[in-house]
């Protein structure tokens, strides 16, 4: 293995396949695509297999001097190899998910998910400040074709909306980085990572990241972009972006603000906090209230990315593992229940709820796999988000016990919505005559769920696989982080102990008879 | 003085010259049957001058040995980085032209036009003057060479009144950006008592008089004209959409290069001591530009008119750079003219290859409607060009705001960059309406007609150019950008 780029080779997989893509018929780009993300896949699990968990922090770097301004610097740490393998996981999936639903122009489309992949893993395992933001930036073009060329009816004004938001917050963050880079006379993000700027600056570099990843994430109020991105992309589209692409946002707080900002960070933690519990309960709320399948989940979306933003702001162990699982939960479950919306749509082509019902007699093995993608999005125990939720709140709750408490009504109300949401489609009697007519899920379908189904077992079920390489990293940032973690309202702390029992009262002669206001106190003197 | 170093030094224009002046002969007497040989060989001249500038490029020129003609000329490597910018648009601007004056879009007088190659020589000649001036005397000289020229290109389809419109409007404004200049220039000659671009820094060394500060401002506003800079770019759009498509790509590619270069290097090596009276100035025509060229080109329909309004965009960034005022913003500026050409060539090439099946051009958004399905190469070339001139990464375009940015930052202009940047976004919007109305749109059908090799090359190559391939240049680009901005700067 030594001496084999593989991060490099698994960006130039897919890349190669989304050219040949390009000039391929529909029936072959399929093939191409799917084979170039399960090689990519399969390269995947040699990077993971090649980890070295406890070795050093930064793995299967790669350096070369190929542009002027920046360089070419690849690595990864265990927070990236996770995010990665999320990435090539949904991939193939999304592929077979558009294998029947996409008829229309399939080998861009196919290409444009390659290229969608290839950004992806650059974007996680970019080592260079600008090299980083190249990767970052440029999945908007793919994603601006993929809504906008085989998005639904308003397409255009989705695929608008969603460029020109994330644009205008991403080209901020830009200006911060020149001036970093001035700064610290260095791009390469493992030195920045340690470098030390001055409090002042940090405020503002804090906030012209946050201004991309707040959207990226993305956080009330600046969310708006995202349901209509969801509800007009095809449905591989809206896995991909609720499944990788949301991530961005959390992988560049845990990546970018946190360890180069942490004075600003503590700072700005309040800002952090009110948005996300704002976001946790709005959001659940108009959840509840939405009659479009696609438009729900898009809505849990904003609210679990909450959970994830409250998470990595607690400044401990527990808040930024929690995080870091919540997102991997979030990405294999909403993507799942994107799925299990797109199985659906393509088989009635309407997302409105009130058009399904009794699905659970027709179509039994799809109501088994939508029941169990419904409880890990709840967190129920044994899935995974219940770790990942777990983890999160018992993490904030060190650090402030009114945002646990209200952060927590989210599990609640996601409770609430998505168990709503399951009865109207899969239980009650069969109101619509072509619901009721349409067959269970074929074998394409079950070899898109089933490994999804497994996957969330299994953090659900044993999340040390995913956790321990993420546990140094997550060390180190903490570390970082200890020296400006504000101070916790539920932290247990050690007091000078007294020289009477607590309940203790100075004894005074005499005083036996003199009421039963003093009954209770005689009993504690006894 | 030796006229033989002088005489080696601009063998170039030399050998422009004396291309010009036999075909111009040719022209005369073979007429428009000659148009096209006229056309290559105007081409190969070219081609050659700009083959006679690689090994000073390559190995750097500097210091008194540059100067020609007892310090009328200068062909130091920041003339001789943009000469060669200016050959090369001057060779795509003949690539293109045939196809169109064959085509009925030339109107009544179909047909290359022999007088053509010619006045495209003359103009390079102009320009090479231009860029290589250091003394006002042979800027104005330059300067009125290249423009005269413009005038009569952007006027060369007689018997079309919209071509006819563009040469007139382009010819009035201009005489009047050249009056401005001069004043601008007498102003300085009398308070500093020289024309030498030396002898006016010596003059305007110490506490400025307000005579003097008038004259910067002049001769910087005459400048503004010929780089359509805000607020002195009222001509632009008119001007690119009346004059024919292969002009217009011209004008919008090597004038530009060779105006930036002058005000460069007039802003430098004659205002350099007083980069306070200057730098606002620059400073707020930068911003204006790219926020009125970006607001201005959002209503359009017209393709043309929409990259006239984003030359103007593009050239507030390139003055960015020259607001910035050190060795680092020109060399940012050097590297971003160098992509902004190659962006601007091949979006005027696409443009040329929309064509109706008897080779009408097409130059509405309605007519590009779904093009990605009737034409998908010219449609992806054209997505490419747009998110580059867009500035997304990875394609090249973001490497030009990259460098000009980073420059700004770097010389502490923190709030003038984000303001800038953000700005920037407005201009996304029209450049993905681009791709919206290609990809998303149903198509219109109506771009049917084959293009020449001469168009799919440039198509081709200016793509090639401006995809992630690009980034692979950029290290000798920025090299040699960095010496040619060097040598801006050796002024004592």
């Amino acid at each position: 293995m030594e001496g084999l780029p593989i991060l490099s080779l698994m960006m130039l997989v897919p890349l190669a396949g989304a050219l040949a893509c390009l000039f391929a018929g529909a029936n072959q780009a399929r093939w191409i695509a799917l084979g170039a993300t399960l090689v990519t896949f399969v390269l995947g699990v040699m990077l993971w297999s090649n980890y070295v968990i406890g070795g050093p922090q930064w793995q299967f770097t790669e350096r070369a001097a190929l542009f002027a301004g920046f360089s070419y610097a690849l690595g990864i740490d265990g927070i990236a190899l996770m995010l990665i393998m999320l990435s090539v996981f949904l991939m193939p999936i999304c592929i077979l998910a558009s294998w029947d639903s996409v008829t229309k122009r399939v080998g861009e489309y196919m290409a444009a998910f390659l290229f969608m992949e290839v950004l992806m893993i650059g974007t996680f395992s970019a080592q260079d400040l600008f090299l980083f933001y190249v990767f970052f930036e440029a999945g908007l073009i793919p994603m601006y074709l993929i809504i906008g060329v085989w998005g639904g009816d308003n397409r255009i004004y989705a695929s608008y909306k969603f460029f020109l938001y994330t644009l205008l917050g991403s080209v901020l963050m830009l200006i911060a980085m020149f001036w970093m880079v001035a700064q610290a006379g260095t791009s390469d993000i493992p030195t920045l990572m340690q470098y030390n700027f001055p409090a002042e600056a940090q405020t503002w570099l804090w906030l012209a990241f946050f201004a991309s990843f707040a959207v990226k994430v993305p956080m009330w109020p600046l969310h708006t972009w995202l349901p209509d991105a969801h509800v007009q992309a095809p449905t591989a589209g809206s896995v991909i972006l609720a499944g990788v692409l949301l991530k961005l946002g959390g992988y560049g707080f845990i990546r970018f603000s946190l360890p180069m900002f942490p004075e600003a960070s503590a700072q700005f933690a309040w800002l952090v906090f009110a948005l996300s519990m704002i976001a946790v309960v709005y959001t659940s709320l108009v959840a509840l209230v939405q009659s479009d399948m696609k438009k729900l989940i898009a809505y849990s979306s904003v609210a679990h990315m909450a959970i994830v933003t409250v998470g990595l702001f607690a400044f401990n162990v527990q808040g930024l593992e929690g995080a870091m699982i919540v997102m991997l939960s979030h990405g294999l479950v909403s993507g799942a229940l994107f799925l299990c919306v797109g199985v659906i749509y393509d088989r009635l082509h309407t997302r409105e709820i009130t058009r399904y019902g009794g699905l659970a007699i027709n179509m039994p093995y799809y109501a088994l796999f939508f029941l169990l993608f419904t409880m890990a999005s709840i967190g129920l125990p044994g899935t995974s988000g219940f770790v990942g939720e777990f983890l999160a709140l018992a993490g904030i709750y060190q650090t402030s016990s009114l945002v646990a408490l209200i952060s927590t009504t989210g599990i609640i109300l996601g409770a609430a919505y998505m168990l709503y949401l399951y009865r109207r489609v899969a239980f009650g009697g069969q109101a619509n005559a072509d619901a009721a007519a349409m067959s269970d899920i074929s074998g394409r379908e079950w070899a898109m769920m089933a490994p999804i189904a497994a996957a969330v077992l299994w953090m659900g079920v044993y999340p040390e696989s995913f956790l321990a390489p993420m546990r140094a990293d997550i060390a180190a940032l903490d570390a970082r982080l200890s020296s400006a973690a504000p101070a916790g309202d539920a932290r247990v702390a050690p007091g000078t102990p007294r020289d009477h029992a607590a309940n203790a009262l100075p004894h005074h002669e005499g005083q036996e008879t003199a009421g039963g206001s003093t009954d209770g106190a005689k009993e504690g003197a006894h | 003085m030796d006229f033989v170093a002088s005489f080696a030094l601009i063998l170039p224009e030399l050998v422009l010259t004396c291309a010009g002046l036999v075909l111009l002969l040719v022209a005369a007497w073979g007429g428009d049957k000659a148009g096209r040989p006229i056309a290559i060989a105007a081409a190969a001249a070219l081609f050659a001058a700009g083959f006679l500038l690689v090994p000073a490029l390559h190995t750097g020129a500097d210091g008194p040995a540059t100067l020609a003609f007892g310090g009328l000329m200068k062909i130091d490597t920041f003339a001789l980085f943009a000469k060669a910018l200016i050959y090369l648009s001057a060779i795509a601007g003949l690539m293109i032209a045939p196809a169109f004056f064959a085509g009925p879009s030339a109107g009544a007088e179909r047909g290359m036009r022999a007088e053509y190659p010619v006045l495209i020589l003359f103009s390079s000649v102009g320009m090479s003057i231009m860029v290589s001036a250091s003394d006002f005397m042979t800027l104005y000289l330059g300067l009125e060479l290249t423009s005269l020229t413009s005038y009569v290109l952007a006027a060369i389809l007689r018997r079309d009144t919209r071509s006819g419109e563009a040469g007139l409007k382009y010819f009035v404004l201009g005489a009047l950006a050249s009056g401005i200049l001069l004043y601008g220039m007498s102003l300085l000659y009398g308070f500093t008592g020289g024309t030498a671009f030396t002898a006016v820094r010596e003059g305007l060394t110490g506490q400025m008089g307000t005579g003097a500060l008038f004259g910067v401002i002049f001769v910087l506003s005459g400048l503004a004209f010929k780089i359509s800079a805000v607020p002195f770019h009222m001509w632009t759009p008119d001007v690119y959409e009346g004059a024919p498509t292969p002009v217009t790509a011209f004008f919008s590619t090597a004038p530009k290069v060779a105006a930036v270069a002058l005000t460069a290097r007039v802003v430098f090596e004659v205002f350099g001591g007083q980069v306070a009276a200057w730098q606002q100035i620059v400073m707020f025509m930068a911003l204006a530009s790219i926020i009125f060229g970006a607001l201005g080109a959002i209503g359009q329909e017209n393709l043309k008119r929409l990259l006239a309004y984003s030359s103007i965009n593009n050239i507030g960034f390139i003055l960015l750079g020259l607001a910035v005022a050190n060795a680092d913003g020109a060399s940012a500026m050097l590297v971003y003219l160098f992509i902004y050409v190659a962006m601007s060539i091949g979006s005027f090439a696409a443009l040329l290859m929309l064509r109706a099946e008897d080779g009408t051009l097409y130059e509405t958004f309605a007519d590009i409607r779904g093009l990605s399905v009737t034409r998908p190469a010219i449609a992806w070339a054209l997505l490419i060009f747009m998110f580059s001139l867009a500035g997304i990464p990875p394609l090249l375009g973001f490497y030009s705001k990259f460098v000009v940015f980073q420059a700004t930052i770097e010389a502490g202009l923190v709030a003038f960059g984000a303001i800038a940047i953000a700005a920037s976004v407005i201009g996304a919007f029209y450049y993905i309406k681009f791709v919206k109305v290609m990809f998303f749109d149903e198509p219109a059908g109506v771009v049917t007609g084959k293009s020449g090799p001469a168009h799919w090359v440039l198509l081709g190559m200016t793509a090639l150019i401006v995809s992630p391939l690009g980034y692979l240049l950029t290290p000798s680009l920025t090299d040699l950008a960095d010496k040619a901005a060097a040598s801006l700067f050796l002024v004592p």
